[in-house]
């Protein structure tokens, strides 16, 4: 593939995306200092439990919050233009042809009126002015591009007639119609079966080497970061805790919550003995947000400085980047912390 | 799509059978001899006995109610008692009537319930969202025949406006009364339209709200989709599925209203029809008008079947 | 293995879902979600159902406890066919059989206290005396990791791990022999999940539980299970005890859906199977081998022929598949028939 002499290494970065909904009598800050990159034709992935504010980071790159949210500061630098200085017109010139989405449900994310052929052509009428015609035949090479059987037929039949997998197909060629430079999946799998989940991340990979896009890929599995991303950022309540590259994060995780996090999900290939262990407790309300450490009411190493003060993220050596007192010269606990040690194995 | 509509035709024929049963024994059940009151009150005994006779009164219900679905298969639905003309071109007269002033206001009714809804769900909770909301409780709160008479007060009979209103000194540019001319349709247009339009304009509201919360309009929007085809392409065809039925219904609806608006407006319809003849116990033509109202009524929902069934495509055309 | 004393026994259970259509509303056709199942539950163990969305995991478990009729086969519990039963006798015995769902919220009234939740249970089944009531309220709370004074809150008020916990609070609250978890866990975020899955085990062992335990994860099933079903298009194509399972699985479903698992450890370069195409439906489920449409090693014989479920040669005792070349392609004699 050739492409252009690019004054930007990055495709993406973000650097403290703060988004907040602001209800009656609180601001939710559902995103709070978010920073990551994503580096030219490299996936990323972005892990967290429910509620830690994944999906509202990438629906804020695309900037479609919704009433009552609203970004409220921050950068996001797509090719080294900062998005959120764009105006609404050029935002939409961005949006399905430069970065595309695709969503977790692909049952509901697909609208049931039309068929599936006028929702790939219609990316192609918007930004590339192709007539009915040409968008169609267009449409039909997408859909045999993801592995759609027979797509001359498909491409004329309403999204209730085709499987979840078929439908999530549909999704992702809808959003590489435009031949995008970034693709942003939230959950794209969760919602499948593993031997469905197994085709179409494969095909995401496969495609993601032919075509050269970086992909931020969003999900809560992290068998799945494993398989596919080259970078992964772990974010619990709101911020990102731990950055670094694939490899490194799954031989050596650093931060309390990503180690207690990968010990409390049971391997399938191999067994451990007795409990599981557990990180105690439960992910904060935004209500009752913790003003220190957010992870400190939950951290088996927490000490005052963890409640008190709020971590920055420390970039190491190696560029990896971690939000935790431990790896501070302030740390004021053990200073031979092993973050790997045996936890509680509680119920 | 076919064995679907051939189906529901099918399916119509109980539902007709049905109120044709409930029409008819419900004239016979009412006080009053018919016999009595066509040959008029003081008639001697033979001669009510005779028109009887003629009349088949003396026949079994179920043998008279056989005898009137045949003729009336075949276009007979009997003479009229006041008039002696034959019902059918009684109705045909003003079939048309009635037909245009329930066309014509769901037409406005949808026009403006439409338009209303969709500008309230896309501006929620806006000044304009909350006025047009409010209007439109006002719409369905408005008793009919009232919204007739204020009409009929303010833009046919007239009010003095106070000199400083520029240009118009006199509002009784309409016609209180009749059918026909602009002049003539407008108010009554108006007044049988609004409680519909009201309802069209709150379920097209509520219709839309759900459908722009849903998962398909974030991805339209994430293609690049600008808002106003968002809003008129993607959503609303998914919100008018709801919104057919409840058309449907109004225009069932309209028929009904259409009696007291007809009275009101001394409009010359098939409502009006009704309610003369039942004043003057014309019982065939009371009959042979409800029945005609009914059967219309039913065509009228197959169509909204029909278009329902199209536009929902999620619903298996086996 | 030990000989152990059988709790349920499934002999040929069979759920047809009746699909209703025409101007009559006949029934022209049926949904086999579940076709001619059969496996033994023995007492204190846990028997897991997998297998991918639709297979009928959840009808096989609500078929046990007649939630829904069964078409037939036969339920025997404790020696007696539950499908014999009147409703009277069908409401005792549910009292030693509990179900729990994926949704806690779903099934619990939330307009009930913790406290009514539970009390509610105990009054149906009658099984512990009124004065009593309120102490083993707070008792279960305690097993399930709650605190006294959470009893008279609302289901909204807590989080799903702990709704999750007065679900199961609930289950236990009648004293049941044997537990349904139909995806009890799956709803949970990974670090609640694995609170609940330690609290399940414990349960297992301080009360004598025994659990059918229904679930999509294998990683989970391989942590809490004794033996494993998989399910395929209402049948079984394979169960065995937990080591044979992961270390020595027959079925070429079995495998393909044990590779297709993504997991965390980065070291290990896995081959991957990547099954083609889509899960047939059931309502006219493949002819022969229902997996034959996906199978890489499907032959002629598997489009015409049923395969049993059987103990082939070198499979550990109780350990059976459902293919007709488990040992040749085991063995290397059959090689896949597509490429
Ligand atoms: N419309 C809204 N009003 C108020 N708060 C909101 C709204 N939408 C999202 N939030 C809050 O923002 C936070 C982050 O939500 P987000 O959807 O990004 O989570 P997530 O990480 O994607 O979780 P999941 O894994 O469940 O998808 C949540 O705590 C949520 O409560
Ligand atoms: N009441 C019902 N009527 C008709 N069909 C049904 C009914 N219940 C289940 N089915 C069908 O039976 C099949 C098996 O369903 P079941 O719920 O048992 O699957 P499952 O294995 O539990 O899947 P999941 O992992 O999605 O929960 C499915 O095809 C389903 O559509
Ligand atoms: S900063 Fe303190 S509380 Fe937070 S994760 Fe690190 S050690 Fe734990
Ligand atoms: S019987 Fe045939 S189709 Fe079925 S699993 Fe075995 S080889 Fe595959
Ligand atoms: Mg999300
Ligand atoms: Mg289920």
């Amino acid at each position: 593939m050739t492409s252009a002499p690019n004054t930007y290494e990055n495709i993406l970065e973000i650097k403290d995306l703060q988004t907040s909904f602001f209800t009656k009598d609180l601001e939710v800050k559902a995103v709070d200092g978010v920073s990551f990159t994503i580096p030219k034709g490299k996936i990323l992935g972005v892990v967290g439990e429910s509620g830690s504010g994944k999906s509202i980071t990438s629906l804020s790159i695309l900037r479609l919050i919704e009433d009552p949210g609203k970004i409220v500061g921050g950068e996001i630098r797509f090719k080294g233009e900062n998005l959120l200085d764009k105006t609404e017109a050029q935002m939409r010139k961005i949006r399905g042809n430069e970065i595309s989405m695709i969503f977790q449900e692909p049952m509901t994310s697909l609208n049931p009126t039309f068929t599936v052929g006028q929702q790939i052509s219609e990316s192609y009428k918007i930004h590339q002015g192709l007539n009915k015609k040409q968008a169609k035949e267009r449409s039909i090479e997408m859909l045999k591009l993801v592995g759609i059987p027979s797509p001359e037929k498909r491409v004329d039949q309403y999204p209730h007639e085709l499987s979840g997998g078929m439908r999530q197909r549909v999704m992702i060629a809808m959003a590489l119609a435009c031949d995008p430079d970034l693709l942003i999946a939230d959950e794209p799998t969760t919602a499948l079966d593993v031997t469905i989940q197994a085709q179409i991340l494969d095909l995401m990979k496969d495609l993601q080497e032919r075509l050269g896009m970086g992909i931020l890929l969003i999900t809560h599995d992290l068998g799945v970061v494993a398989e596919t991303c080259d970078y992964v950022a772990v974010m619990y309540a709101g911020k990102v805790v731990e950055f670094t590259d694939a490899k490194t994060l799954f031989k050596s995780p650093k931060h309390p919550y990503t180690v207690g996090l990968m010990k409390s999900i049971p391997p399938h290939d191999h067994d451990i003995e007795g409990d599981l262990s557990v990180i105690r407790g439960s992910v904060p309300s935004p209500a009752e947000m913790p003003k220190g450490c957010r992870f400190a009411p939950r951290c088996p190493f927490a000490t005052d400085l963890c409640r008190e003060n709020l971590p920055d993220l420390i970039t190491d050596e190696e560029g990896n980047q971690i939000r935790c007192w431990i790896y501070s010269d302030e740390w004021n606990g053990d200073p031979e912390v092993d973050v790997h040690a045996e936890t509680e194995r509680t119920t | 799509m076919f064995k679907y509509i051939i189906r529901r035709i099918i399916q119509t024929i109980p539902v007709l059978i049905g109120v044709s049963i409930l029409v008819f024994s419900m004239m016979h059940l009412v006080p009053g001899d018919p016999a009595q009151i066509m040959a008029g009150e003081s008639a001697p005994k033979e001669q009510v006995e005779n028109i009887r006779e003629r009349l088949g009164l003396n026949d079994p219900l179920p043998v008279q109610y056989l005898s009137y679905i045949g003729d009336a298969l075949q276009g007979d639905l009997g003479n009229s008692m006041r008039s002696g003309r034959d019902v059918t071109s009684e109705i045909g007269a003003r079939f048309w009537v009635t037909v245009e002033l329930a066309v014509y206001s769901t037409i406005v009714a949808v026009f403006i319930g439409l338009i209303a809804g969709v500008i309230s769900a896309t501006r929620k909770y806006s000044f304009a969202d909350t006025s047009l909301m409010l209007i439109a409780l006002f719409g369905l709160s408005m008793p009919n025949f009232w919204l007739g008479l204020m009409l009929i007060q303010w833009f046919a009979i007239g009010i003095d406006l106070p000199s400083w209103v520029p240009f118009i000194s006199d509002t009784s540019w309409f016609k209180p009364s009749g059918w026909g001319s602009f002049q003539q349709v407008v108010l009554p247009v108006i007044t049988l339209g609004t409680g519909s339009a009201a309802i069209i304009a709150r379920m097209t509201r509520s219709s839309m709200l759900d459908v722009i919360g849903q998962d398909y309009i974030r991805t339209a929007r994430a293609k690049g989709v600008k808002e106003r085809i968002v809003v008129y392409q993607h959503a609303l065809k998914n919100a008018l599925i709801p919104v057919v039925t409840v058309v449907g219904l109004q225009f069932g609806g309209l028929l009904g209203g259409a009696v007291l608006t007809e009275s009101v407006f001394a409009v010359n319809g098939m409502g009006k029809l009704i309610i003369d003849s039942i004043k003057a116990r014309d019982f065939p033509v009371v009959q042979g008008t409800i029945l005609v109202v009914a059967l219309l009524f039913v065509i009228v929902n197959l169509i909204v079947d029909i278009t329902y069934r199209y536009l929902n495509k999620r619903i298996d055309l086996d | 293995m030990q000989k152990q004393k059988e709790l349920l026994k499934v002999t040929d259970l069979k759920q047809y879902f009746p699909i209703k259509g025409g101007i009559l509303g006949r029934t022209v056709n049926h949904v086999k979600a579940v076709d001619g199942v059969s496996f033994t539950i023995y007492e204190g163990e846990t028997l897991s159902i997998v297998g991918e969305s639709g297979c009928g995991k959840s009808t096989t478990g609500r078929a046990i406890l007649r939630l829904d009729e069964p078409t037939s086969g036969e339920v025997e519990f404790d020696g007696n066919n539950l499908l014999d039963y009147s409703k009277k006798e069908m409401n005792k015995v549910r009292k030693d059989m509990q179900i729990i769902f994926q949704d806690p919220y779903a099934s619990i009234n939330p307009r009930h206290t913790v406290r009514q939740i539970l009390t509610e249970a105990m009054e149906i089944q009658n099984s512990v005396p009124k004065q009593e009531r309120n102490d083993r309220v707070l008792e279960l709370m305690q097993t399930v990791g709650l605190g006294p004074h959470q009893a008279d809150r609302l289901p909204h008020e807590f989080s799903g791990g702990q709704r999750q916990r007065i679900g199961i609070a609930r289950a236990l609250s009648v004293d049941p022999q044997l537990i349904i978890a139909d995806e009890a866990v799956s709803a949970l975020d990974v670090s609640i999940q694995a609170q609940v899955i330690n609290l399940l085990k414990k349960l297992q062992r301080d009360f004598k539980l025994t659990y059918l335990f229904i679930s999509h994860d294998l990683g989970v099933v391989r942590h809490i299970s004794d033996r494993i079903i998989v399910m395929y298009l209402g049948k079984i194509v394979e169960i065995a005890d937990k080591k044979s399972l992961f270390n020595n699985q027959m079925h070429p479903y079995t495998k393909a859906l044990l590779s297709a698992i993504p997991s965390t450890n980065t070291e290990v370069k896995r081959e991957r199977i990547i099954l083609k195409g889509d899960v047939p439906s059931p309502i006219d489920p493949p002819a022969g081998c229902r997996f034959h449409t996906r199978c890489p090693f499907a032959t002629d014989l598997c489009r015409t022929e049923v395969p049993e479920l059987r103990n082939g040669d070198g499979m550990t005792d109780g350990h059976m598949a459902a293919c007709h070349y488990m040992e040749e392609i085991k063995n290397g004699e059959h090689q896949p028939t597509v490429v």
